[in-house]
């Protein structure tokens, strides 16, 4: 794969992701000023989440949407202002991405088998 | 004298809004899927978690972080929009639109939370 295919895949990645982020944002704003009226319960949160799949579903693209979107927005970044360009540093970022990714995935799944 | 013209546009200023805010979500994402990682150890630890989060201290970074979030999905949309829609005339009016939506959604979790 030639570095500007990789730029172009990376670009539509961040966008993909984006366009995913603006639903999954948008409802995650409106859970958080619901759920904090009155205070966030422990026994409040996993009854809503615990055994829901469709929550579990929603997390799981979220969280892989939001790894991957922040480290390509890190990587545009640290490529702007040190210089931190190339291949190498791009494949480090997707594994950094991936790993936040699985990283919430596992969070979402603790909170759904709890 | 360095020419300031191009930096004082509010367009140049909504640019600097996405860029730390994305930076600092970025940073926090690790942080906030280790804490929902709780779960993982049972109800008790994510209510001690939770517990820990009533500091009043806790809740202005949650603020902070309520009000980063929504200026970054704004401010996305708004780069969205004049990327796929073609949405290039008005930038300085979605520009305030944006910055208002963000305060908004920041108010409304400080009235909730207080």
């Amino acid at each position: 794969m030639s570095a500007a295919r990789g730029q172009v895949h990376l670009w539509i990645v961040q966008r993909v992701t984006a366009m995913l982020l603006a639903v999954a944002v948008t409802v995650h704003l409106v859970t958080i000023l619901l759920a904090v009226r009155g205070g966030l319960s422990a026994a409040e949160l996993l009854g809503r989440l615990q055994g829901n799949a469709a929550w579990l579903c929603f997390y799981a693209v979220f969280a892989l949407a939001a790894g991957l979107h922040g480290a390509i927005g890190l990587r545009n970044i640290a490529g702007e202002s040190l210089g931190w360009r190339g291949r190498g540093f791009d494949l480090a970022w997707l594994g950094i991405g991936l790993l936040t990714a699985l990283f919430g995935i596992r969070a979402a799944w603790g909170l759904y088998a709890a | 004298m360095m020419d300031l013209r191009p930096r004082s546009h509010p367009t140049y200023l909504a640019f600097l809004v996405h860029r730390i805010s994305g930076l600092l979500l970025a940073l926090f994402l690790p942080l906030h899927f280790w804490a929902l990682g709780s779960a993982l150890r049972g109800e008790e630890a994510l209510e001690g978690f939770l517990r820990w989060t009533d500091q009043p201290l806790v809740k202005a970074a949650e603020f902070g972080l309520v009000v980063l979030l929504a200026a970054h999905l704004a401010g996305g949309l708004r780069v969205l929009a004049l990327e796929f829609l073609g949405w290039r005339r008005r930038q300085k009016d979605l520009v305030a639109l944006s910055a208002g939506l963000s305060l908004a959604v920041g108010l409304l979790f400080l009235l909730d939370v207080l």
